[in-house]
């Protein structure tokens, strides 16, 4: 099938690409734009490892053509560090130790990434719901809810420190 | 898994979909795609062409029209969730959408596209007989309204004519004292229902003076339970009359064996999902 040029934002960088009609959204970040952050794992849409951050929304980027990009705005895992500084919920996962070994990781930030924008201040049971498309086969998720919580404050008091500069 | 080759389609309008499905042989409408496309990596489905209708406006939305309230076949779960429309309208179609996938689904998922699958696993065709609703198609040769009870054929079979698209969902907001609820039971997030009902009831002096009733994931299609309403009609909402709710339902459920269980499990399951649905409902009949 005739291949069609795509141009979208991934992390900031502008992309532009042929790509297969049939090429899905993970195989595009992953063979195209070399970030391997996004993993593929069940490819069916329940794991959520795959989870990147779509015009402002999580989605399953197994479940989702390349084609259908065009013009959006991606973030990977790769684009949350700003300047070799973690970010926050990057932190918190560390920290808390919010993981074991690492393959739900990638998808668990940025399902938490944007959990944390949509609700900066949830409950264990919204974080709970919040990241129940994500599956994580080693920690039980306790550890993860206990980084998000981490991020939640840490976010919490850079916006405070940000406002008494600016004050 | 990588689906098989397609060629890929996004018009603007209904219009340029219409004509697309009519003049494009073997095409399929690509909706939030959370059950197309894995199918298509299955090859259990393996269309020529993808109709992309993401990027048609005129199919997203919810808004209120004549005394109806009109959600657009585009309309994804999360915003009938986050709707205050359907929260002070509609409140069961804004709250059953939280038992459907997980938040990521949700974001791409969308109502017209879970009712004109035509899987009975999918919870919208129940909550839309519950609702009364009607379906707005699209074809060729016009608009037409198909009411939700008579959409459903049979497993990935509707009302749909090939070159047709569903376009809304039509339904009557709320009058004063309705209770509603929708009883899911699920394994996990993210799961089928091993069954589901749906119920939509008013009480009048202590009795039950209209109620509709849908079931799923117990037959072929999604059910309305019309013999459970009958039995409950102008009765008191007692232990007898769930009962006998239950048991009508029951009689229609025709559930196929699958990991969630037998069909004698699922049978037994639709009768508790109605009294569940039927108790939660009345306690908010007010």
């Amino acid at each position: 099938m005739a291949k069609r040029i795509i141009k979208l934002t991934v992390n900031g960088k502008t992309v532009e690409k042929a790509v297969e009609p049939r090429m899905l959204l993970i195989h595009f970040l992953r063979e195209e734009c070399q970030l391997t952050g996004p993993h593929i794992g069940c490819e069916t849409s329940h794991c959520g490892a795959c989870t990147v951050d779509l015009d402002g929304e999580s989605v399953k980027s197994c479940t989702h053509l390349a084609v259908q990009c065009d013009g959006s705005t991606v973030l990977t895992v790769e684009g949350l560090a700003q300047g070799g500084v973690l970010h926050a919920v990057q932190e918190g996962f560390y920290k808390e130790h919010g993981l074991q070994c690492g393959f739900c990781t990638p998808g668990m930030l940025m399902r938490a990434y944007r959990l944390l924008q949509e609700n900066p201040d949830p409950t264990e049971a919204e974080i709970r719901t919040g990241i129940s498309g994500n599956l994580c086969r080693c920690t039980g998720y306790q550890n993860i809810v206990k980084a998000i919580q981490y991020a939640a404050k840490k976010l919490k008091a850079d916006a405070e420190a940000k406002q008494t500069v600016a004050a | 898994m990588i689906p098989p080759e397609f060629d890929y389609h996004a018009p603007k309008t209904i219009g340029e979909a219409i004509a697309l499905l009519g003049s494009l042989s073997e095409a399929k409408l690509l909706a939030g795609g959370h059950s197309l496309l894995p199918m298509m990596k299955l090859r259990f489905a393996q269309p020529a062409h993808l109709i992309d209708i993401n990027r048609i406006p005129e199919l997203r939305g919810i808004r209120e029209e004549g005394g109806e309230i009109v959600i657009g076949a585009m309309t994804v779960e999360r915003d009938l969730i986050a709707s205050t429309i359907l929260q002070q309208k509609l409140p069961l179609l804004s709250e059953a959408p939280r038992l459907i996938a997980d938040p990521q689904v949700r974001n791409r998922g969308t109502i017209g596209g879970d009712i004109a699958h035509g899987d009975p696993g999918n919870d919208h065709p129940a909550i839309a007989i519950a609702l009364d609703a009607s379906f707005v198609l699209e074809g060729s040769k016009g608009r037409r309204s198909v009411k939700a009870e008579s959409f459903f054929h049979g497993p990935y079979m509707t009302e749909l004519a090939e070159d047709e698209i569903l376009c809304e969902i039509r339904i009557a907001p709320f009058a004063g004292g309705t209770g509603w609820a929708y009883e899911k039971l699920k394994r996990k997030t993210g799961d089928w229902a091993t069954a589901g009902a749906a119920v939509v009831m008013r009480m009048s002096g202590g009795t039950v003076s209209a109620v509709r009733i849908g079931l799923t994931n117990v037959a072929p299609t999604a059910l309305r339970a019309a013999a459970a309403e009958q039995a409950l009609l102008g009765k008191a909402l007692d232990d007898a009359a769930v009962d006998a709710a239950a048991a009508a339902a029951m009689a229609i459920a025709d559930p196929q064996e699958d990991l969630r269980g037998d069909r004698e499990y699922k049978t037994a399951m639709t009768g508790q999902m109605v009294k569940r649905a039927l108790r939660a409902a009345a306690a908010r009949c007010r």
